[in-house]
């Protein structure tokens, strides 16, 4: 309808929707919306000390407190990293993976989170395949949750340690961050945004920070809608423009099976977004090369590239356990009823 | 049967154009009397209510609810459903098929309306277009109707092909029932829990766009138009997008006999209002754009809508506790819908009340031929609300009257307090201290 409705002309009043009570625990990170610009500069600080304190120190900082990890999607780095920040911090884990548990009985996640209450855990890494299950888990336990990726929707914990390695090589020395931080600062994000956690962490994390965030991708797996989900964000379908306007480059996982269900050609996809040494080597020779892992080499990104020195994705991964010890200090060190 | 007197009310029948004090009398569950107030002269011995400060006003009409029986008497039974019914000021309810079994045959429809089953108001069944709800074989439209069924519809399950789309109108055209459809392409809408936007975007959601709904009432349109000689009627329920308006407007200007209801939900909420996954927010067609509610309100005050009605859809508490994607659709309505189209629509956005109320009874009763109802003339049932217009008060979904808590509505200021409802002469529901 191209005329204006009357209730928009006349500017009715409707009712506006509810305050949000999430998140219910201080020390819960179900969405980097949680964490203020200081609450950032604050785990980023905690990290570094804690990446270097004594180890002999730094494990009774949560000595013998229980953690969970409940993990409905299979994982390689975020549990394992997550598992070894615990245990650096003297904390006990357990593991619930649903394809040996009463998951697979089908018991709720809700009751899967009381049990695991009920069994003396003090905070839940949830890693779920369903967008907003960690919001659930932390409403029906009120404990601590640490959202390790759900669904489509976010990874927080993938985006601060992406901050920390943006910051070590763009921002080297800076001890606090603020929202000019990274003001000046291009980052671009990769090819499949639409089903990306780690894209849509990053994209409300970095702006925040005064980095100008540019989205790439085809339509299919980047619509257009995506740069209204937040201020600071744009689309730039052309990939070449895109990492020559970049600092960092931020390559996203292909599914192969996911393009050919879109009816995209796989050969045309890559000839588009790949990411080669040659177009490193003449668009972005100094921009630094980031990838959430698992990296398909071959398919998103080159081994060359992977493998080559502008490339931070194993540092990343160290980066991982810094941030996630930092998190979990928070997460059962922040008091009930204060605000971190 | 007893007899009752309703006194000193203030009297509102849009069907009868009356806005006036009048006193009213019920004999044998019908209206036997209407007349200026003190003036009632056969209502000695009767029941007296005394309607001092209340408007009294022909009994709410919902014709889109879902009661759950048979077969998920877990979610809601008849007795409960039709209870919340009550409590809202409803005095008739209409049924959808989406039952265990789905209500395709006769012996479900009388099943249904049968003394056993405790309604508290009447119970009017809507019956499954097709065998099943499948989309294959068209039901037996004359022996449903016989049995008491109002109209047809797969509700929930749209009737996606063409050739059975037609022959549905047509029969339906045939024996004088409506038939209604839930306009929804799920060829467009596979595994998505909300509608398409930034917003479903943001919490990584699929979403349902609002082509979905459109393109369906573009071509039940389109079918209505090449059978217009046998003049079917096509009822879309729940609209919610703008476009799908637009296409009911058009087609009711093109002389076709097209009739659309909007849901409270839709004419107050949008997207924004799933918040952080509430599942209380989930339901199909799911809350749309901000622009598409103001389209909402709009056809409402402009008389494009025919009928509010809530799609009141009960679900267990464990049902909608769970991941977002997993919730099943759908949110109760019956007891909210009053008091936010008079808190919102009367209220906040001026429509006169005689038209809320019109919206509530009188249409949606003429819109599925209810005859002696949406009215409270001489010889109609004594289908009546009784209300105080003027309170305020807050609405508490552990208090409800249903089996189910499933509402984005609680803690929800109302406007418009129902006092009794009474349904065919009985009195269904009295306010606390008025029992």
């Amino acid at each position: 309808m191209a005329t204006t409705p009357i209730a928009a002309r006349r500017k009715l009043a409707t009712p506006p929707p509810p305050a949000s009570s999430f998140p219910y625990h201080p020390g819960s990170l179900l969405s980097v919306m949680d964490l203020t610009v200081p609450a950032v500069s604050h785990l980023l600080q905690r990290a570094t000390f804690l990446e270097h304190d004594d180890p002999l120190v730094r494990d009774r900082i949560l000595q013998k407190r229980r953690i969970a990890l409940l993990f409905y999607e299979s994982s390689t780095r975020t549990r394992t990293s997550f598992e070894l920040a615990c245990k650096a911090l003297g904390a006990d884990t357990t593991l619930v993976s649903s394809l040996s548990s009463s998951i697979e009985k089908g018991e709720s996640l809700k009751d899967t989170g009381l049990t695991l209450r009920a069994l003396g855990a003090e905070a839940i890494i949830l890693r779920h395949n369903s967008s907003g299950a960690a919001w659930l888990l932390e409403e029906s336990t009120r404990l601590p949750v640490i959202n390790a990726g759900d669904g489509m929707h976010e990874h927080p914990t993938q985006a601060l340690l992406d901050l920390r390695t943006i910051l070590t090589h763009l921002r080297p020395g800076v001890a606090e961050v603020g929202p000019d931080t990274l003001a000046g600062v291009t980052v671009t994000i990769v090819g499949d945004i639409l089903h990306s956690r780690v894209a849509r962490s990053n994209m409300l994390l970095l702006p925040r920070l005064g980095a100008r965030v540019l989205l790439c991708g085809p339509k299919e797996l980047l619509p257009e809608m995506a740069a209204k989900s937040s201020p600071g964000i744009e689309i730039e379908r052309d990939f070449e423009s895109a990492i020559r306007q970049s600092q960092a480059i931020m390559m996203l996982r292909i599914q192969a099976e996911r393009i050919a269900n879109l009816q995209l050609d796989l050969e045309q996809y890559k000839a588009a977004y790949q990411l080669t040494g040659q177009r490193l080597a003449t668009q972005a020779p100094n921009a630094i090369v980031m990838h959430p892992g698992p990296i398909i080499r071959g398919l998103e990104i080159t081994a060359g590239v992977a493998d080559g020195p502008q490339s931070t994705i194993l540092e990343q991964v160290t980066n991982g356990v810094a941030i996630r010890m930092a998190v979990m200090e928070r997460a059962l060190t922040t008091a009930e009823g204060g605000r971190a | 049967m007893t007899t009752l007197a309703i006194r000193h009310g203030h009297l509102i029948d849009p069907a009868a154009g009356i806005d006036a004090p009048k006193d009213i009398f019920i004999q044998n569950g019908r209206v036997a009397e209407i007349a200026a107030p003190g003036k009632l002269k056969l209502a000695n011995g009767a029941q007296v209510i005394d309607a001092k400060g209340l408007t009294v006003a022909p009994g709410l009409v919902d014709i889109h609810v879902h009661l759950r029986e048979p077969g998920q008497g877990y979610k809601e039974t008849i007795a409960t459903g039709t209870a919340a019914a009550a409590a809202g000021g409803f005095t008739a309810v209409a049924a959808m098929p989406n039952t265990t079994p789905v209500n395709d045959s006769v012996e479900v429809t009388r099943w249904m309306q049968a003394p056993e089953r405790g309604a508290e108001v009447r119970v009017f069944p809507i019956v499954a277009a097709t065998r099943g709800s499948k989309g294959e074989t068209l039901t037996d439209y004359a022996a449903l109707k016989s049995a008491g069924a109002v109209a047809v519809t797969d509700d929930g399950r749209p009737i996606l092909k063409d050739g059975i789309m037609r022959e549905s109108l047509a029969a339906a055209a045939r024996v004088g029932l409506t038939v209604i459809q839930h306009a929804e392409d799920t060829r467009l809408t596979q595994g998505a829990s909300m509608n398409l936007g930034p917003v479903s975007f943001k919490l990584g959601l699929r979403g349902m766009p609002t082509e979905a709904e459109s393109a369906m009432v573009e071509r039940d349109i389109r079918l209505v138009t090449e059978l217009r000689e046998q003049h079917p009627h096509l009822h879309v329920a729940h609209t919610s997008t703008a476009a799908a308006i637009a296409a009911v407007r058009q087609a009711r200007r093109n002389g076709l006999r097209v009739t659309c209801e909007v849901a409270p939900h839709h004419f107050l909420l949008t997207d924004e209002h799933v918040g952080l996954y509430n599942t209380h927010a989930k339901m199909n067609p799911p809350l749309r754009s901000a622009s598409d509610r103001d389209a909402m309100i709009e056809a409402l005050l402009d008389g494009v809508v025919d009928a509010i009605a809530t799609d009141h859809a009960p679900h267990a508490m464990h049902e909608k506790e769970v991941e977002f994607e997993l919730a099943p659709n759908g949110i109760t309505g019956l007891e909210t819908a009053l008091g936010l189209s008079l808190r919102w629509l009367h209220k906040e956005w001026r429509m006169p009340l005689g038209r809320v109320l019109s919206l509530l009874s009188a249409q949606p009763a003429a819109l599925l031929g209810l005859k002696g109802r949406g009215t409270l003339a001489v010889g109609s049932y004594g289908d009546v609300v009784i209300f105080d217009p003027k309170a305020e008060w807050t609405y508490r979904a552990t208090e409800s009257k249903s089996k189910a808590k499933n509402t984005p509505f609680d803690g929800w200021d109302m406007l418009g307090k129902v006092h009794y409802t009474i349904a065919e002469g009985r009195i269904a529901y009295a306010v606390a201290g008025r029992e």
